[in-house]
């Protein structure tokens, strides 16, 4: 008797993949009464046909069934005589391949529906690639819908010649392909009468007899630290799951990455104190000298793994927001989450011909290659050597997103890799190791209309949420930069050209920039504006009224300003052009300087958000 | 009985798996609970959390969400089970819903709401958890079986169906932003049948409830409601029976629905259950208010 078998079922949408389940648990008697008896009342209601509806019994989600699609996975779980199973249903809709590929992660097996009447399309080769790409080497090809092309051989068997080539461009090795019709029940679990010329198994037969070879050919004990286990002084233990091997009492380990090695003194699986344990279990090991040992680390032995912080991985990216070289974001591997960065994009994958494109970036549901940096050195392997200790996901620093997941192809060494000795330190890798987006927030407004004081507040709400900011006001800029500046039209004109430039430097260092200057022309916040950037430029017209400004007078000058001792005072004897189109208008009349705060900060978390593409997902 | 306890390779599995997924919760997790519903499940999962740790209590208080209407011998079975295991066990009631006089015979779904969705959210923010684990199995619902083993809820406790994080391999993210919280299935992708074989196979102690034995009844639309106690409210024409019977789930007594059975040791639950013609949420009276109807209160924020 064969063990546990996982296995996935995709394709295109309307494929019938959930009708294939649904069909299978139905004809091997594996559905409750009650279940058989939803299923028909619903069917009635809901069909599209007026038959029974076979993957009413797996679209479970009221969105899904209102729109007949399959948006997330489905895990099934049946038994037959032969074997247990558990299925994981996954969607075809290319907008939800990140649920499709967080079902082949699961899998051993991947049954790939092809609807007989259409052939291999784009959606299946890029199954077929995900599946490949997350570890399954075990395939079956469902030629579905055969009664839609009358069971007919000869179209039959050009289907088959395709899938063929595919399975050699991918380096596919164990293959099997069957033409069913998931409706109709046509080799599904009993032979179709329909297709004598097919001699094969049916689709249940050989999900029952199929072996899987699960790592067999994994080297070495190989055991992670979840957690250490402290129940008091005189016991320290260290705890994980097996990934590979056997460890018995008196073994000596080697920790990585410390490359420090003690003697096993005793072994706990579960709660039992054993003198072995193997592969697959929960174990609490103790060791017969103090090291230092943490969560992230990992016990070996004789095992071939990699210890660095560079390395080539092959991604699955499933972000709304493009990722770009030099994004900053949380790497989880194994029980190690750490920093790190994308170096360099080498190339994207076509979907359709398995192509290496050049890239920059990748789009969601992208496949690419890239060179990942980790801030630290972490215990490795390759995803062919080892499927624990090769496998990752990346985490987004600012949303908690899942972003990527990912395959470690190879180790890089520093040595080797020309590209990182060539890279340039651009703004945006300079943004991600602020992991902030830079920006100008420039305040424009009368003299005492509170400008500087409302970024002072802002600058320190920032800082204190740990972005890197710089305020620049008339404080710091017309005593230094700018001393040989004057309050002359031109001269105003060249003050706010420099602030500008200055602004933009630092935006370039990865700095957000709070700017508090009068500013009162609209064409040099224009040009201000073009300087920075447009999509960098927040400009906040901060648009108390000329009456509450003078009757604040804070430094006395509009009370010089009215004796005429102060010429060109903005409002008073120059003009104060009020702003066109700012981003935002706050007015510290009527509003608390808390309240003004507020309403910038509010602002700026939804800008952030919108730039990292939560909001997108949300709306959906 | 020997066919029941021939291949439990897969029971192994199922345990290192809840056990990898505990131990990931309490190492990442910032003020992880566990909640106890005092269920087969739940005493399970206690089991599994006990040799999760081990030699070491598990670093999580337990919560039970007490609705006032639960079985008395459930009660009796937490307490003692709590003073047995050593562990830390927090009993929340929603004394609102108390002081209004909420019940289940007046109110229906909105006891429900109000006595268990709106207790636990209560509790969970009244002592700041970051994450649960529930005893949920992806057999038992549609909707369940396609929730994630790590599933977050945004800030106001609810569940985003169309929303849900990738989650791949073994390799969990459990980052959350200030608010926001995760409920954690370990036992994801085990069966009743397992359960009730992981039962058997390690000797667990489940409540008495679970054991056929003759209870006083009343038939109620097709279901059998036990008479715990004398606020249960008789319909006319209905009169207490006394039938011998068990519980597949239990709850609150005047919405849970025992089977007839003469199954009083595990052997025999184990042998009706694997050739079982009706799946076991049929006995909550809830489930049969409409297909959806648990995902729409899962996106409440009911467990």
């Amino acid at each position: 008797m064969e063990g546990l078998l996982k296995f996935i079922t995709c394709g295109s949408v309307d494929d019938g993949k959930s009708t294939l389940i649904g069909h299978m648990l139905y004809d091997a008697k594996l559905l409750f009464t009650d279940q058989e008896h939803a299923l028909e009342l619903e069917s009635r209601v809901g069909s599209r046909s007026g038959k029974t509806d076979y993957s009413l019994l797996l679209d479970g989600l009221m969105a899904e069934r209102e729109q007949g699609i399959t948006i997330d996975v489905a895990y099934r779980y049946f038994a037959t005589e032969k074997r247990s199973f558990i299925v994981a249903d996954t969607p075809g809709h290319e907008e939800y391949t990140r649920n499709m590929a967080v079902g082949a992660s699961f899998a051993d097996l991947a049954v790939i529906l092809i609807d007989a009447s259409k052939g291999i399309l784009v959606q299946t080769k890029r199954h077929a690639r995900i599946c490949t790409l997350m570890g399954i080497r075990y395939f079956i090809f469902a030629v579905n819908k055969m009664d839609l092309i009358y069971y007919s051989q000869k179209e039959y068997t050009r289907i088959e010649k395709e899938i063929k080539k595919l399975a050699i461009d991918l380096g596919l090795c164990n293959v099997e392909i069957i033409p069913v019709s998931a409706v109709e029940g046509d080799n599904i679990t009993a032979r179709s009468l329909s297709m004598p010329w097919y001699q094969g198994k049916t689709l249940l037969e050989y999900l029952e007899t199929v072996h899987i070879e699960d790592g067999e050919d994994e080297q070495g004990f190989v055991l992670p630290i979840q957690r250490v286990c402290r129940p008091n002084q005189s016991f320290r233990g260290f705890q994980g799951q097996i990934e590979s091997g056997t460890v018995s009492i008196g073994d000596e380990l080697t920790v990585l990455p410390s490359r420090e090695r003690a003697s096993v003194q005793s072994i706990f699986v579960a709660d039992k104190e054993m003198t072995l344990a193997e592969k697959q279990q929960a174990v609490t090991i103790s060791l017969n000298r103090e090291i230092d040992i943490s969560r992230g680390c990992v016990m070996v032995k004789d095992a071939d793994v990699i210890v660095s912080n560079m390395f080539t991985a092959s991604i699955l990216w499933m972000d709304d927001a493009r990722l770009r070289r030099g994004k900053n974001f949380l790497l989880k591997l194994c029980t190690r989450l750490v920093p790190a960065s994308v170096m360099q994009i080498k190339y994207r994958v076509d979907i359709h011909t398995g192509e290496q494109i050049a890239a920059t970036s990748l789009g969601k549901n992208e496949i690419g290659v890239c060179d990942v940096v980790v801030s630290d050195e972490i215990v490795y392997s390759t995803f062919a050597n080892h499927r624990g200790l090769g496998s990752f996901i990346m985490i987004d620093r600012l949303t908690n997103m899942t972003s990527a997941c990912g395959v470690v192809e190879h180790s890089l060494r520093r040595s080797e890799n020309i590209v990182w000795q060539k890279l340039d330190i651009t703004r945006e890798i300079r943004a991600a190791s602020m992991g902030q987006r830079p920006m100008t927030l420039w305040f424009t407004g009368l003299s005492g209309s509170g400008k500087s004081a409302l970024a002072n507040e802002v600058e320190k709400r920032l800082n204190v949420k740990g972005r890197h900011t710089m305020l620049l006001d008339g404080d710091n800029i017309r005593l230094g930069l700018n001393k040989n500046l004057g309050f002359e039209p031109e001269d105003r004109i060249e003050n706010i050209r420099r602030i500008a430039e200055v602004a933009k430097l630092m935006n370039d260092a990865g700095l957000i920039v709070l700017a508090a200057f009068i500013s009162p022309y609209e064409t040099d916040r224009q040009g201000a504006r073009d300087i920075i950037g447009e999509e960098n430029f927040i400009e906040v017209y901060v648009s108390t009224p000329l009456e509450v400004c003078e009757r604040r007078d804070v430094k006395g000058l509009y009370g010089k300003a009215r004796r005429g001792e102060i010429p060109n005072f903005t409002g008073i004897s120059s003009a104060y052009e009020t702003p066109e189109k700012p981003e935002i208008v706050i007015d510290t009349g009527t509003q608390s300087l808390e309240e003004c705060t507020e309403c910038i900060l509010t602002f700026l978390y939804q800008y952030f958000l919108v730039e990292e593409g939560v909001c997108n997902d949300v709306g959906r | 009985m020997n066919k029941i306890f021939e291949d439990s390779s897969h029971l192994d599995a199922l345990e290192a798996e809840a056990i990898f997924i505990m131990r990931e919760v309490a190492a990442e997790c910032e003020k992880p609970v566990m909640l106890y519903s005092i269920g087969k499940d739940s005493s399970v999962m206690l089991h599994l959390a006990i040799k999760a740790f081990y030699p070491e209590k598990p670093p999580f208080p337990f919560l039970h969400i007490d609705t006032t209407w639960k079985f008395r011998e459930m009660i009796e079975f937490r307490d003692r089970t709590a003073k047995k295991q050593g562990i830390e066990m927090l009993v929340y009631t929603n004394e609102e819903g108390v002081r209004q006089g909420i019940n289940p015979f007046d109110h229906g779904s909105a006891y429900t709401d109000i006595m268990k969705t709106q207790a636990l959210k209560q509790a969970l923010e009244k002592y700041g958890f970051t994450a649960a684990f529930g005893g949920g199995r992806r057999d038992e619902e549609k909707s369940r079986a396609k929730e994630r083993i790590f599933s977050f809820r945004n800030q106001a406790q609810a569940w985003e169906p169309k929303n849900q994080r990738p989650e791949m391999w073994k390799l969990y993210n459990t980052q959350l932003h200030k608010g926001e919280s995760i409920r954690v299935f370990p036992l994801s992708n085990w069966t009743e049948k397992d359960i009730w074989q992981y039962i058997a196979r390690e000797k667990i102690e489940i409540v008495p409830l679970y054991f056929a034995k003759v209870r006083p009844v009343v038939c109620r639309d097709g279901n059998i409601i036990m008479v715990d106690d004398d606020r249960m409210r008789l319909f006319p024409g209905e009169k207490i029976e006394h039938k011998s019977i068990r519980f597949r789930t239990l709850g609150c007594y005047p919405l849970t629905g025992g089977i007839e059975s003469t199954a009083d040791t595990l052997e025999e639950i184990v042998r009706e259950t694997l050739g079982a013609v009706t799946s076991e949420r049929t006995s909550r009276v809830i489930d049969h208010e409409g297909a959806g109807s648990m995902e729409r209160r899962k996106r409440e924020g009911y467990f």
